[in-house]
């Protein structure tokens, strides 16, 4: 049931599990670093890996969007703020106190326990098999027709946040 | 097998294509500066200074690395990289001629803007990597602007889709055949607005490959040189050839998507030659407006984006889905 490395599903393998390597060591960098600039490009990192995850799971389309929305206005977005509001230098080497390192300990084991817990006992579903083509037109299709109402939920969502900044922006120019 | 071999001659095609690019654009426009202003360019090394690309290479290959003590260092030396590897990247998807084309992708379109959405990062990166202020004032400048004009390019390129119904760029190629009023810069029938939209996807192209008027980036008499003032040698080097790279992808972009790709105007031997026709002469156009026309200022350049061309490609959207709606 192993396939050799060199067959195609070996090498499929292989692919998935740079992706996943290279998704984690950026969540890793995301998390780990001092400097907010570099858990912004360890922030970039991980969308590619995901974007890279979503081309090997056959859906270009979302990958290319990832990307496009992730990685090329997200975190441009976050880190033009950082750059904007300079970080508090000495705020950021401020020592932690010892009782939120042994909360954080605790919660993550939580978390992680739970994970794993789930992941082992419960009923994994059968591997999905293709629904379509993953093309644009069906993309598109399902979008106005099965998932119309999460399309219109999440454009009113964004216009909502669009109002919102206008509104925040209006109020600090008058404040001036 | 056989598809082994025509991917791997594919990209020892397409770095030889684009080394050759790269090298002798930066003549191209060192030349065509130096003509526009009386002056003779370079002339030195090798007849009509032919040599000179090859000389500067070498010159910047053999000087020191240098890093900043301010730096921040694995940033510092990842950016310059990152510039290229987008720019590298999307050659793979553009169609040099009916089937001289890398790789077909059906997302073709999406991918290039994908990708080209990350070298806004790379510049962000290495504006604040090097610890120096006026890199990052560059930074943040070239990215606002990036951002600015990538929504106008998007929303243009939109339109496109919608003429076309394909995101394939080659099919969007194909159904530009015959004579030249079929390219879709002529297409009135579809939109009336088509020729202005044509002219706004070239402006957002100048900003999006900050080339001058809109070099925010690199204005050198506020800002030393912009996000790359503390690169020296092959970093710098990095930085120049992406920029070239991207005027290639940008031109060669604006060629497939307005100017009928590698047909011919007349409906006579289409091929790859027509394409590298129209590319070049879009080239050209950016040098002689690079030489021609003074820097904006950077408040202008922002509000001419989003007061002026945003607005300007959303009705031209509308007015393109009721045309399509009507006839």
């Amino acid at each position: 049931m192993n396939p050799s490395l060199f067959s195609p599903e070996g090498l499929a393998g292989v692919i998935f599990l740079i992706l996943i390597g290279v998704t984690m060591i950026g969540a890793i960098i995301a998390t780990c670093t001092k400097r907010l600039i570099r858990s912004v490009s360890g922030l970039a990192v991980c969308f590619v890996g995901v974007a890279g995850l979503y081309y090997f799971l056959n859906s270009p389309f979302v990958a290319m969007m990832e990307l496009l929305i992730y990685v090329g206005a997200v975190c441009v977005t976050i880190a033009f703020a950082i750059m904007l509001a300079e970080p508090d230098e000495a705020k950021l080497a401020r020592k932690m106190s010892g009782l939120s390192g042994g909360l954080a300990a605790v919660c993550g084991g939580a978390v992680s326990f739970a994970l794993g817990y789930a992941a082992v006992n419960g009923q994994w579903m059968a591997p999905a098999t293709q629904v379509n083509d993953g093309s644009l037109k069906m993309i598109g299709a399902s979008l106005l027709t099965k998932y119309s109402m999460v399309f219109e939920l999440i454009s009113i969502v964004l216009l909502a946040a669009i109002i919102g900044s206008v509104a925040l922006a209006r109020a600090g120019r008058r404040g001036n | 097998m056989n598809e082994l071999i025509r991917l791997l001659s594919y990209m020892i095609c397409i770095a030889a294509f684009l080394g050759l690019n790269l090298a002798y654009l930066g003549w191209v426009e060192r030349k065509g500066a130096g003509h526009i202003q009386r002056r003779t360019g370079p002339k030195d090394v090798g007849p009509y200074g032919l040599l000179q690309p090859l000389a500067d290479g070498l010159k910047l290959m053999s000087k020191q690395l240098i890093v900043p003590a301010n730096a921040d260092r694995p940033l510092y030396m990842c950016a310059p990289i990152l510039t290229m590897v987008p720019a590298v990247l999307l050659f793979v998807a553009i169609p040099f001629g009916e089937h001289l084309v890398p790789r077909e992708f059906n997302f073709g379109l999406l991918m290039m803007f994908a990708f080209a959405s990350v070298g806004g990062m790379s510049i962000l990166i290495g504006g604040w990597g090097s610890g120096n202020k006026y890199s990052l004032i560059a930074g943040a400048r070239a990215v606002s602007q990036n951002v600015a004009y990538e929504i106008p390019m998007l929303i243009t390129a939109i339109t496109i889709v919608m003429i076309t119904g394909s995101m394939d760029l080659n099919e969007i190629v194909r159904q530009q055949g015959g004579f030249f009023w079929n390219w879709n810069v002529f297409r009135l029938d579809k939109s009336i607005l088509m020729p202005v939209s044509f002219l706004v996807f070239f402006i957002c192209s100048l900003a999006e490959t900050n080339r001058t008027p809109f070099d925010m980036g690199e204005c050198e008499g506020e800002l030393v040189a912009g996000y790359h003032t503390e690169y020296g040698g092959m970093g710098f080097g990095l930085f120049m050839m992406a920029e070239y790279a991207n005027l290639v992808i940008g031109c060669s972009l604006t060629t497939v998507l307005f100017l009928g790709g590698w047909q011919c105007p007349f409906g006579l031997f289409p091929g790859p030659h027509w394409f590298l026709l129209k590319m070049y002469f879009l080239i050209w156009c950016f040098v002689w407006i690079r030489w021609t026309y003074p820097r904006t200022t950077f408040w202008g350049l922002l509000n001419l984006s989003w007061k002026y061309l945003i607005p300007f490609s959303l009705v031209n959207l509308l007015l393109t889905a009721l045309f399509i709606k009507v006839f």
